[in-house]
């Protein structure tokens, strides 16, 4: 009897423990919900939906229709244009955002050595990157133009070539990547406040051992501001990845845009395919040309090679980012 | 098989997905059952009539003020107007089941889609009860109205193209009349080119190049007699000798200038729809345009010694010669449109009505869609807009095809000839034959197996 009170009693004790566990659950959960809610219908439900359309075909106007692997089959043998938007945009990643990188880390490098006016520089070099994206390539576009820009006339006064930037295919990229150096002042900013929260002792240590300023750099800023580095990049490989706005922008001005009908240029990346990026091709296919279902197989293919980037790069900052867990 | 609770949360998943998906796949379909129309024209019309189209400013107030003659004859219809809304507009909100009762788009090149997907109401039944003489429309408009023998949308205005040629500088180079024929042109646009003295162009006869204003393939097409497709529905570029022999004009033109010159002077030109436009400002000679660049003349530049002319043609077809590309805006009755009979009413106002299309036509300055228009005492024409309505008129003169793939097809030509005028196609017989499997390639894109 004592025996049967006991078990009674450790199962009520158990099933009241389980019961608070269940509610302490359901509290979770309930504080989770909105989020849950936010991820499930603005990313699970999408990605899922894009998955299904890219096994379709989806003129957005009639129901889609099953296609198998068609859209897959035409991306990776029968479409020349998505070779060539991918080299742009691989191009990209390659050389503007380390360009860019580079460049940000030099102009904040630089700012923290200014002894007066550092307010005014920090403004001048950041204000660049409150201009809103077509505005400035507008403006870039116009300093460039070939015949009339102020940049080959004043190039053009010193006896300087005078190149076509924007109109020649083997300049607009590099073209682009000037844009993005101007445009720099997103990541100076947070480079400058890393750079600022170097301790400062960790520099007289540094000295006081006799090392030049590249080691100084190399060995004690770098490891320090190596997080910050690790955040520009994975941003700025996913941010190339999606270059749209500059590129089209930048095609559009430069063209003159001549219309085949429907107000579109018939010029996609001008000159010559050099600025069409990835991101547009899929823009041009499934909102132009209403190929829905293949610029979802577009999109899938986009974030699997994102994501498969980020992870690399996540990977690789276990090995390079000083203070990460299982780091050096 | 055990189910191990780790499996199972998985299958769940893998459900949950699944569930979402087809979710995903029902809220994608879109469709609804096209409006029947009554047995006979209601002899009073009422309600509310939404009426979409892409028209802006000038162009705007003529459409407001046809709708208010409308408005004026069916008074118990309300037409509440949206101006601006492009084809991108359009499409999105029909697929998103928003009913617009009418839409005008300015795009013949989607009307295949428009048609084949029914996302514009096939108008036969509405056009058959009310006995409308198609007849009355030209045979070049009729084929861009209309897709796969599926009629959607009836006219609404068309642009046509000619040559606009410079008076004052023909003269000073010693020409009286604008050139026939593209051997005539190339040596015309030669002698009327000035260069600086380092030179760098300064005025163009001609600007061949495509991708300038409106040099593009289609528009320049009719005058080489070129043909898009067979009669397979496949790419006839590749076996159209038209196709060669115009991209073979356009080089030997291009290589005149020289391809760098030409681009260098093109970029520093004004854009095309702005006061800055080359041909209004004198720094192009002669150039390729629709009937509406008189109305931007006479606004912008009403100085302007300028002619019109039917665009030359090669010279192995002068008998082409008269003719020229024609395109023109489209309206029709979106999927759903909650008061069709209305709607119609408003298409048949808009696209049939002799006083209405030759009031539109004098306000916006485009050319008039139906015989009874064209020959109406009523337009307003001199001779420079004459021409547009013979070249119009001309049994001739073509259109781009429609295909449900929309403009695709002109897009991949497009892209072939930006590398053809740069120099960087060798064969320009494989080139065409490349762009041929291109197209054929994309009709085909997400076919059902």
């Amino acid at each position: 009897m004592t025996l049967v009170a006991e078990t009674r009693g450790a199962g009520v004790a158990h099933s009241a423990l389980r019961g608070r566990r269940r509610r302490n659950r359901l509290t979770v959960l309930a504080f989770l919900t909105p989020w849950l809610l936010g991820v499930t219908i603005f990313f699970v439900y999408p990605l899922l939906d894009t998955l299904y359309l890219s096994f379709t075909r989806y003129d957005l106007l009639s129901p889609p229709k099953w296609v198998g692997l068609n859209n897959y089959v035409f991306m990776f043998t029968k479409d020349p244009q998505v070779v060539k938007a991918a080299f742009n945009t691989l191009w990209l990643v390659v050389v503007l955002v380390p360009a860019r990188m580079l460049f940000g880390l030099a102009v904040a490098t630089l700012v923290t050595r200014l002894k007066s006016g550092l307010g005014i520089f920090r403004t001048v070099f950041y204000l660049p990157a409150l201009v809103p994206p077509v505005a400035g390539v507008l403006a870039f576009v116009f300093l460039f133009n070939p015949a009339t820009g102020p940049v080959n006339q004043f190039l053009g006064a010193l006896g300087l070539p005078q190149p076509l930037w924007f109109n020649d295919p083997t300049l607009s990229k590099p073209s682009l990547v000037l844009l993005g150096l101007w445009g720099v002042g997103d990541l100076m900013i947070i480079f400058l406040a890393s750079l600022l929260d170097v301790p400062r002792e960790q520099y007289e240590a540094a000295a006081l051992d006799g090392v030049n300023p590249w080691q100084r750099f190399r060995y004690v800023t770098i490891p320090t501001i190596s997080p910050v580095l690790m955040f520009a990049a994975i941003t700025g490989v996913i941010a190339a990845l999606q270059y749209f706005t500059e590129a089209v922008v930048a095609a559009s001005v430069a063209s003159g845009q001549a219309t085949t009908g429907g107000g579109n240029s018939s010029l996609l990346g001008y000159p010559e395919g050099s600025t069409l990026t990835y991101a547009q091709w899929l823009y041009n296919m499934g909102f132009k040309n209403y190929y829905l279902g293949y610029a979802s197989a577009l999109a899938v293919v986009m974030f699997l090679i994102s994501l498969a980037v980020t992870l690399v790069l996540l990977r690789r900052a276990r090995s390079l980012v000083y203070g990460v867990e299982g780091t050096r | 098989m055990t189910t191990t609770p780790r499996r199972r949360r998985r299958l769940a998943m893998l459900a949950a997905a699944a569930g979402l998906s087809m979710l995903a796949s029902a809220c994608s379909s879109t469709g609804s059952t096209p409006s029947a129309p009554s047995s006979s024209a209601p002899t009073k019309l009422t309600g509310t009539v939404t009426f979409w189209h892409f028209f802006t400013d000038r162009e705007a107030k003529g459409i407001a003020a046809a709708v208010d003659k409308f408005v004026a004859a069916n008074p118990g219809v309300k037409v509440e107007v949206k101006s601006g809304q492009d084809d991108d507009k359009t499409i999105q909100a029909i697929a998103a089941g928003q009913p617009i009762d009418v839409v005008l788009s300015y795009s013949t090149d989607q009307i295949g889609k428009f048609c084949s997907t029914g996302a514009w109401q096939d108008l036969t039944p509405y056009i058959t009860r009310d006995a409308v003489d198609l007849n009355e429309i030209p045979t070049v408009v009729r084929d861009y109205t209309q897709f796969d023998g599926k009629r959607c949308s009836m006219p609404a205005l068309s642009d046509t193209y000619g040559l606009y040629y410079n008076k004052k500088l023909l003269a000073a180079a010693g020409y009286s009349s604008p050139p026939k024929t593209m051997t005539e042109l190339t040596d015309m646009a030669k002698k009327l080119t000035v260069l600086d003295g380092k030179g760098a162009i300064t005025t163009a006869g001609f600007v061949p190049t495509f991708g300038f204003y409106e040099n593009a393939p289609a528009h320049f097409a009719p005058s080489f007699g070129a043909t898009w497709f067979k009669a397979d529905g496949t790419s006839n570029i590749g076996s159209d000798p038209g196709w060669a022999s115009m991209m073979t004009w356009q080089k030997n033109l291009v290589d005149f200038y020289g391809y760098d010159k030409i681009t260098r002077f093109t970029a520093g030109l004004g854009q095309e729809f702005s006061a800055d436009n080359a041909f209004e400002k004198g720094k192009v000679a002669m150039m390729i345009d629709g009937e509406y660049r008189n109305a931007f003349i006479k606004a912008e530049a009403p100085a302007l010694e300028y002619g019109t002319a039917p665009f030359p043609t090669d010279a192995a077809k002068t008998d082409l010669y008269g003719s020229g590309y024609v395109t023109g805006n489209v309206i029709g009755m979106g999927r759903g449109a909650q008061n069709p009979e209305a709607a119609w009413a408003l298409i048949k106002f808009l696209s049939t009505d002799t006083d209405t299309v030759v009031g539109l036509a004098n306000a916006i300055k485009n050319v008039p869609t139906t015989t009874p228009a064209l020959t109406s005492p009523n337009l307003v024409k001199d001779a420079n807009y004459q021409t547009f309505l013979d070249v119009f008129a001309n049994a001739n003169s073509s259109t781009t095809p429609t295909t449900s793939s929309g403009k695709a097809y002109q897009d991949t030509l497009g892209t072939f000839t930006e590398q053809w005028q740069a120099g960087k196609i060798p064969d320009l017989s494989a080139g065409l034959t490349t762009v041929d499997t291109q197209i054929n390639d994309q009709l085909s894109l997400g076919k059902a197996p």
